[in-house]
């Protein structure tokens, strides 16, 4: 046990299944499905809110997506920690600003990474909150309840990311 | 102790959704899907283990899922897309999600497990989240409510048990699967 929770990375199926078991977890005993993106929504709307409260309480999408400390927040702290975790028990945390294909690719310019980063991360922010959730909230939860927004949603996350994958990298595939 | 009280006990349940991000977290890193490389590799059809985590995620939560809400134990969380706002913003995300290499969770994931890139990339998530937030009112009509799909769940669409398209589904996932085994991918 101790083995296998240091080995470096475990089986793509494994993984899998145990994400599956903990999103039975989440309906039983939250009632939700899992997702992270409202948590990037809500932590916009208490910085929006530390600005000006009179402001988020007249936003129409705050009083939807409450800017609290709730459940669907709390669970992005969580994954951070989770992953700080297993990094940790992996003997894999390392302090990486430019990964290695980025870095072959484009060259290994910090800042220039840092910007291209924060660009795609805005794009994909506005994206997700468009679509109503991203790849664990639509691609994963949505999916597996057989919801016809989250399979149209996944194959246009994926659709959008191989073609603007092949803009930046080349098509690779065959 | 029932469900229902575990379910609105509100410190309860922001504890367990932090208790379910460290789950969360901790298998997206040890799936190896928290590295750039990896997104970028399934998103250039080099790397399939995006592909691989996910497929078996659908089809142990689907089963579980189904099976528990037979039994009357769950509920479902479906919400009708449309047009505008599924494809649209599923277009979007693709095109952030190639740019910036992780997703919402797995960026989560691979800041903590030291990629610096993902962290500034959470930040430009939040910015992105925000900026949709403001023109939210602007968006509905235009554009989130153009082309509603005609109904929420697939086995409405087809007409059939939930049961039976869960069925499908999974037959379906598992051909994907041994066809991606078999391919040496």
């Amino acid at each position: 046990m101790i083995e296998s929770l240091s080995a470096a990375t475990w089986s793509p199926y494994i993984v899998g299944a145990g994400i599956g078991i903990l999103i039975w977890m989440t309906f039983l005993l939250s009632d939700r499905p899992l997702g992270a993106s409202t948590a990037y929504a809500k932590t916009a709307g208490m910085i929006e809110k530390a600005i000006s409260r009179k402001k988020v309480e007249s936003m129409p999408y705050y009083r939807e997506v409450t800017p609290t400390a709730d459940w669907q927040w709390t669970i992005l702290p969580g994954v951070i920690i989770g992953g700080f975790v297993s990094a940790v028990v992996s003997g894999t945390f390392d302090l990486v600003s430019v990964p290695p294909l980025f870095a072959a690719t484009f060259g290994a310019d910090t800042l220039f990474r840092f910007a291209v980063a924060l660009a795609g991360g805005i794009i994909m922010g506005f994206g997700a909150r468009c679509a109503g959730g991203c790849t664990s909230g639509h691609g994963i939860s949505g999916t597996l309840q057989l919801s016809i927004a989250s399979w149209v949603a996944v194959a246009c996350f994926f659709a959008g990311g191989i073609l603007a994958a092949g803009m930046l990298f080349g098509f690779r595939f065959p | 102790m029932t469900l229902e009280t575990v379910r609105q006990n509100r410190p309860a349940q922001a504890a367990l959704g932090l208790l379910f991000g460290v789950v969360f977290g901790f298998l997206l890193q040890k799936g190896g899907v928290t590295l750039y490389d990896v997104i970028l590799g399934q998103l250039l059809l080099v790397d399939f283990t995006v592909v691989k985590v996910m497929l078996s995620a659908i089809l142990v939560g689907m089963i579980g899922v189904h099976a528990m809400r037979a039994a009357g134990l769950v509920r479902l969380h479906v919400r009708a897309g449309s047009f505008g706002s599924t494809v649209v913003g599923g277009l979007i995300f693709g095109a952030g999600f190639a740019v910036l290499g992780y997703c919402p969770g797995t960026a989560a994931g691979a800041a903590g497990s030291g990629a610096l890139d993902a962290a500034v990339g959470m930040a430009g998530i939040v910015i992105g989240a925000g900026i949709f937030a403001r023109l939210y009112p602007a968006l509905g009509k235009p554009l989130l409510d153009r082309g509603k799909f005609p109904a929420a769940t697939l086995p409405e669409l087809f007409g059939v048990s939930p049961g039976l398209m869960a069925g499908a589904v999974a037959v379906m996932i598992v051909v994907i699967l041994a066809a991606l085994a078999a391919l040496g991918l």
